[in-house]
């Protein structure tokens, strides 16, 4: 439980995620129950204790933050700390994660912010019907990232004696130019793993998000990453998915696939009707 | 229930870039009380870019369910 009072008006509530405290199925009651005991230990945002906020049918994880790190001025300033960034996002995830390893989770986008449980109350009180209606389609589904990588390995076909045989020069064109080839080849032959991949796990995913490909200092790895993909697919079929994915591409040289996950469904949590909390604030340049 | 495997924590460490895509474009996005104008979250994705270029262009603008998706190619529409 929230420390009451005595500094509330220095605090927000950080939202994480939306879920049924009771499930429907009276079966799951206590699975939902869990979810809340889990969050017992659980750190989140700020190193703060995380409680459910309910209304009706639904509730929301939250958590108190000080206004101080919260406000708009300072999100803007710290949004662009890498640092910070990274832990407020893995504290984020781990109470994401920690409650859908328990029950069916709508996870909110990083930084939702109220300025107190009331305002989360309306929130979820305007949201109910598209929340549940979500919930519904989410619950028994685990999403997978499927990453496809060019790798860009020299080309193994200029050996020394033939490199000797030329003018230095016109061997460095040579081998540049075989390299190039190589880079092309190792392209297409991801270009076509993706689409094998997504052949292959038609059957058994609901359906597929696309991230941007990964590039930058943060990105890793080895290879030049082409398809950033998200599926959502039923739990019963998980292993089966990441099987396949894993080895759709075999054979296809230069590639690499990588698979990450179970997720919390976090990409697809598109509102079926436009009609839930419309984020006004985020209107068109 | 879900088919988690849940294997130790060490393993899952998760690269931070994979948290990012998610958590940076995907959830539900409603409004909170703070919200970050379009200019802040101008800034906020510009100095990101540098370090890991996955925040999409379009994403912050149109509000269509939809674009919450990233991808356009679903197999299965709902309802």
């Amino acid at each position: 439980m929230p420390p009451a009072a005595e500094a509330v008006d220095a605090r927000l509530s950080y939202a994480y995620a939306v879920l049924r405290p009771v499930a429907s199925p009276p079966a799951d009651a206590s699975v939902a129950a869990a979810a809340a005991d889990a969050l017992t230990g659980v750190h989140g945002v700020a190193d703060a204790a995380v409680r459910l906020v309910h209304h009706g049918s639904v509730a929301a994880a939250v958590s108190s933050v000080p206004r101080t790190d919260f406000s708009e001025a300072a999100l803007k300033a710290h949004l662009e700390d890498l640092d910070w960034l990274e832990t407020v996002a893995r504290a984020h995830h781990l109470v994401v994660e920690t409650l859908g390893t328990h029950t069916t989770v709508l996870p909110l986008r990083l930084a939702t912010v109220y300025l107190d449980d009331d305002r989360v109350r309306d929130m979820l009180r305007e949201g109910e019907q598209n929340f549940t209606t979500l919930l519904d389609r989410l619950a028994g589904h685990v999403e997978w990232g499927v990453k496809v990588y060019a790798e860009s390995s020299p080309s193994p076909a200029s050996s020394p004696t033939t490199t000797d045989e030329l003018a230095p020069g016109r061997a460095y064109l040579r081998q540049r130019g075989q390299q190039r080839h190589a880079r092309e080849d190792a392209r297409s032959s991801a270009v076509e793993a993706v689409r094998r991949i997504e052949e292959q796990t038609r059957d058994l995913a609901v359906e597929r998000a696309r991230h941007r490909p990964q590039q930058g200092r943060l990105a890793g790895g080895t290879g030049e990453n082409i398809a950033n993909d998200a599926y959502l697919v039923p739990s019963r079929h998980a292993d089966a998915f990441r099987e396949r994915a894993l080895h759709a591409a075999d054979g296809l040289p230069g590639v690499r696939v990588e698979v990450t996950g179970p997720w919390v469904p976090y990409s697809f949590t598109a509102r079926p009707e436009s009609e839930a909390p419309a984020p006004e604030e985020v209107r068109q340049r | 229930m879900t088919a988690y495997q849940d294997p130790p924590l060490a393993e899952r460490q998760i690269a931070l870039i994979d948290l990012l895509d998610r958590l940076l474009t995907g959830g539900v996005v409603i409004t909170g009380d703070i919200v970050l104008s379009i200019a802040d979250i101008d800034l906020v994705r510009i100095s990101l870019r540098a370090v890991i270029v996955s925040v999409q262009e379009q994403q912050w603008a149109a509000l269509p369910a939809a674009a919450l998706v990233e991808g356009t190619d679903r197999h299965d529409q709902p309802g």
